[in-house]
């Protein structure tokens, strides 16, 4: 998600599940919809079945999603970059991109500065010790002010960034994306991906055959291509082939990444994610005293004069807002709306560095909620020794997990074990009302069916309790800087358990002068007069009521937006970035599929993405997130911590060196202390690629509590190609342990044709499938089922966002 | 919605069942007999716990409402895909068909437990011991490390004491009163299911 904001501004899918209908080709790769998707997915089945559209299934192994796609090959696990990078290649080399509107909508046109280069695999900047960049190369080259007595007239130029409409400067972001992607020929991808050159050329051209107007694809994406040490910048070759063949902001296009849990998307809007605050505000860090210094990020000062700069020039207004929200009376203009109170982290404290924290011995507690940090690993065998280490956990859940159960798993002797454990028992979501919000934003409301039974409890009211006592021996006590404990607005009618409708209300926000809800965040303020929990959502809960609990069921486009259906951040917008599915003067690309439309006054269909009444003539840019006012290829300055362009690396265990270039591994991936020789740096111990998934008969782990599911799909088991089965002489059915550096498992052989061997130049390589589900703890399996993958996956993440390696690393594989 | 949705089903049974070739009318007893056991139930409202893709759901739930009869209290009858929805009009997957497993299950954990150093086995505890206890932990962590002023003697108010890692099937507003929370009391170690 870090690599859509990067691109596009926002972090999430651009599209939404009706529309996947207005597609005429998809490109699913590290996802299985059909699968795991299934009621989401038959809106693609839907565009082949009313338009004739065609699917494209790129997965290591074939699953139900390639049984209903009309073509699929298989990949190595982890080399998707290079994937995407070939086919930008045969993009740009054969002239397939739509020219006009990557001129138009996207920074192909910006020049970088001279400062910038790379060479074997290293951009400039690199610091080896540190393993990170200085990214500050990384940048556009800048217009000077004006000459004294010159362009006085102009509109202010200075520090906008340099552009070439003609695309020829050397260093212009196209001419780079050329030069750069020169090495990924059909032969390279093919020796590192696996996939036959032919293959590969003709999967390229079938979706570079989208970038004309009238025709639009769609990239379908899950957590095949986030959990890699080189997931986010997967996500961003993918954006970059979408940016050039036109596909972005219009129905039918986009990028569409499929988030795996209800609420995920919710729940990363609201900020339970250590590096932002709610409606993706950057969590202030150390150096930052001030409101003045609390820096709007750099790549939303304005850098176009065609740039809106939306979320750059309101930065201020949402960030007080929502100080008023948390500290509402007591925060003042005198003492910076409590700015001080917002914490300032001085480094990554994304999920591994938990874990680390605890091993070392400084952390003291650890909450789970609705979580098992043990069943997710990465890594299980040191998240339980990290565990140990704890002085304190709860586990807040309606079900025992294998983090609950840590301290009496197998091998762990409960008597060396000092850790406090806490085990408090949660409702369910049929218990309780609020807000989920799908893969697509759209935000909708549930509402309490039962009461729960025994003695249970909501989150609100654990959270509240806890709260409240805090505030009361802080009273009592003193203690490390009470103030934003004791100041903390918790303005809910009932305080020892918020109603949730209180609390969503609180979350659109309201004008604190009138005390009417807000209807739109264009009236946010930065005085103090406004009170806003999540900017983004907004109009959600308005005067006229709760937007999200709608059932409207009209669409009179035609298009699937359903504008009267629940509500759908931000401002009610169905296609995200919809100005770019029209060209400069405002017409659409595809009349037939028009996103939204100038009408000569005003711009109608879907609700824009961009200022209403701005007439195309302005030449205001389609990207109001960004400061560019376009859509980024390259993605300058640090808004990615491993390049501004994607390049692809192995991932951190592989059966081969990277045939790209001398740099193996991404540079800058955080290496957690001791994790080092918990690598396998070579394929002479664990010779196979092991990748890990779901089955469509269970979601994640709670399920193994569902007994129909536990009989649909029982057991544990490993997925081998059947020419490993043979080598190894392992039969269907037979018992085998899977090993890797870090642990094994035990399970059933399916022997398959799904997964095939991959032959790479001169180098054949297997690879193994390995499903999600079972752990110790899970309910009613058969006997082999306290088996958890995580147990094997490397600890070990992203090079930007820190997310676990689970989807490639290696393992050997024997009969038990 | 509700009451025009019942009289269809009603009226669709009794239509079904006219005159049999019997010769009489077994109107009055078959719709007796054949009388759905959602038909007293009130339907709620409410989306499916698993992926993403939001499937909206109607949870077809007794003994509540103006159908409320003596001696019984609030059960759930039946789960099933809200046809309404634009997304899964109507459909659900095996996971979301089999949800009213997940919402029964006798296997949830009844009442908090509390695990003490060493031991090997849980005990109950009352919600009160153990928010006590835990408020009390959290009070100490958090004084114990917290940081007021970093070395370059910059203000950054962060308490490095303890963490909180959450799930995605809580709503928006339980999530945001983590992060309202949690950021109050100067937690940096604050994460969700997103980055896993």
């Amino acid at each position: 998600m870090v690599s859509l904001a990067a691109t596009f501004g926002r972090g999430a899918m651009t599209n939404h599940w009706v529309d996947f209908k207005n597609s005429d080709l998809f490109l699913v790769i590290g996802a299985n919809p059909a699968e795991n998707h299934p009621c989401g997915w038959k809106w693609a089945f839907h565009a082949r079945d009313h338009r004739g559209a065609r699917i494209i299934h790129v997965d290591p192994r074939f699953t139900r999603t390639s049984a209903t796609a009309d073509k699929w090959v298989a990949i190595r696990a982890g080399t998707d970059v290079a994937f995407f990078g070939g086919m930008i290649r045969h993009i740009l080399e054969n002239q397939l991109y739509h020219d006009e509107y990557v001129k138009l909508h996207t920074n192909a046109s910006f020049v970088v500065s001279e400062g910038f280069s790379f060479q074997d695999g290293l951009f400039s900047g690199y610091d080896e010790a540190a393993r990170e960049y200085d990214t500050s190369t990384w940048e556009y080259e800048r217009m000077a002010a004006p000459a004294p007595g010159e362009g006085e007239d102009a509109a202010p130029s200075e520090g906008f960034a340099v552009r070439d409409l003609s695309l020829q400067h050397p260093r212009s972001v196209f001419q780079l994306l050329k030069q750069h992607y020169a090495r990924y020929t059909p032969e390279v991808v093919e020796e590192v991906t696996g996939i036959p050159a032919d293959e590969f050329v003709a999967i390229a051209d079938e979706f570079g055959s989208t970038g004309v107007p009238e025709k639009v694809g769609n990239i379908v994406y899950a957590v095949g291509l986030t959990h890699h040490t080189q997931g986010s910048q997967m996500i961003r070759a993918a954006a970059i082939v979408q940016l050039l063949l036109g596909n972005m902001g219009r129905p039918g296009g986009g990028m569409n990444a499929e988030r795996g849990h209800a609420n995920i998307q919710g729940n990363t809007d609201n900020a339970q994610s250590w590096e932002i605050l709610p409606g993706y505000l950057q969590i202030p860090r150390p150096g930052m005293e001030t409101l003045d210094q609390y820096e709007t990020p750099a790549s939303l000062t304005q850098m176009d004069a065609g740039s809106i700069n939306f979320f750059g020039s309101n930065y201020r207004k949402f960030m007080i807002s929502l100080l008023k929200a948390w500290y509402g009376e007591s925060a003042q203009a005198a003492n910076e709306f409590h700015y001080s109170y917002i914490p300032k982290p001085d480094k990554n404290w994304s999920w591994m560095t938990f874990y680390a924290e605890a091993l070392a011995g400084r952390l003291h507690g650890l909450f789970n909620s609705g979580m098992s940090s043990v069943n997710i690993g990465p890594d299980s065998n040191r998240v339980v020794q990290a565990l140990s280490r704890l002085k304190w956990l709860v586990v807040m859940d309606p079900f025992p997990t294998a983090s609950s159960e840590f301290w009496h798993g197998e091998g762990v002797d409960p008597a060396s074990v000092d850790t406090e454990v806490f085990f408090l028992p949660t409702t369910h979501w049929i218990e309780k009302a609020g807000a989920f919000v799908n893969s697509g934003r759209w935000t909708q409301w549930k509402h309490a069916a039962l009461p729960a039974e025994g003695d249970v409890k909501d989150d609100a009211y654990i959270l509240s309790q806890l709260l409240l006592r805090l505030q009361a021996l802080y009273q009592k006590e003193g203690g490390a800087f009470p103030d934003p404990i004791l100041d903390l607005h918790w303005p809910y009618s009932n305080p020892n358990n918020p109603p949730l409708e209180e609390v969503s209300r609180e979350i659109n926000g309201r004008d604190l002068t009138t005390g009417a809800q807000l209807a739109t965040f264009n009236d946010a303020k930065d005085d103090g007069t406004t009170a806003i929990g999540n900017w983004i959502y907004t109009g959600s809960w308005t005067e006229e009521g709760n937007m999200m609990d709608r059932r409207g069921t009209d669409d009179p486009t035609g298009l699937g937006f359903f504008h009267n259906w629940a509500w759908s951040w931000p401002a009610n917008r169905r296609v995200l970035y919809n100005r770019a599915s029209a060209d400069a003067d405002g017409r659409p690309w595809d009349a037939t599929r028009p996103g939204i439309v100038w009408n000569g006054q005003t711009w109608k269909g879907d609700v824009p993405d961009f200022t209403p009444d701005s007439p195309p003539s302005e030449g205001k840019g389609a990207f109001i997130m960004t400061g560019e006012g376009v859509a980024r290829i390259f993605a300058p300055g640090s808004l990615m911590m491993d390049g501004p362009i994607p390049e692809h690396y192995e991932p951190v265990e592989s059966p081969v060196e990277n045939v790209l270039s001398p740099t193996r591994r991404v540079p800058t991936t955080i290496l957690y202390e001791g994790v080092a020789a918990s690598f396998a740096e070579d394929d002479s111990e664990f010779p196979y690629v092991a990748t890990t998934y779901r089955v469509t008969e269970h979601e994640h782990f709670v399920t193994q509590y569902v007994p129909y599911l536990v009989e649909a799909m029982p057991d544990f088991f490993i997925e081998l190609p059947r020419e490993l089965a043979n080598e190894k002489g392992i039969s269907d059915l037979d018992q085998v342990r899977v090993s890797s550096k870090r642990g094994h498992v035990q399970g059933v052989a399916l022997v398959t044709k799904r997964m095939r061997p991959l032959r790479l130049g001169n180098k054949v390589v297997y690879q193994v499938g390995i499903p999600v589900h079972w752990h110790p703890t899970g309910g009613h399996g058969k006997g082999n089922t306290a088996q958890m993958v995580n147990l094997l996956t490397p600890y070990v993440g992203d090079g930007t966002t820190v997310t676990p390696e689970f989807k490639a690393f290696l393992v050997n594989v024997e009969r038990a | 919605m509700k009451v025009t949705r019942r009289s269809f089903l009603q009226g669709g049974v009794a239509g079904t069942l006219a005159w049999s070739s019997l010769g009489f009318d077994l109107r009055p007893a078959r719709s007796l007999i054949k009388e759905l056991k959602i038909s007293r139930a009130s339907e709620v409202r409410s989306v499916c716990p698993y992926c993403a893709v939001g499937c909206s759901m109607i949870a077809y739930v007794g003994g509540v409402g103006e159908t409320q009869s003596f001696n019984t209290t609030p059960h759930l009858i039946h789960i099933e895909g809200d046809p309404d929805s634009p997304v899964n009009g109507g459909s659900l997957c095996p996971k979301g068909a089999a949800t009213m497993q997940l919402a029964l299950s006798q296997e949830r954990i009844q009442y908090p437990r509390y695990r003490a150093p060493g031991a090997s086995e849980w005990t109950r505890i009352s919600w009160d011991e153990a928010l006590n206890r835990l408020a009390r932990l959290m009070k100490t962590a958090r004084d114990e490390r917290f940081v007021a002023t970093d070395a370059d003697g910059n203000t950054v108010n962060r308490n490095e004491g303890f963490a909180w890692g959450g799930g995605a099937t809580i709503t928006n507003e339980e999530g945001y009163l983590v992060t309202k929370m949690m950021r109050a009391l100067g937690v940096v170690g604050l994460e969700q299911q997103a980055r896993l």
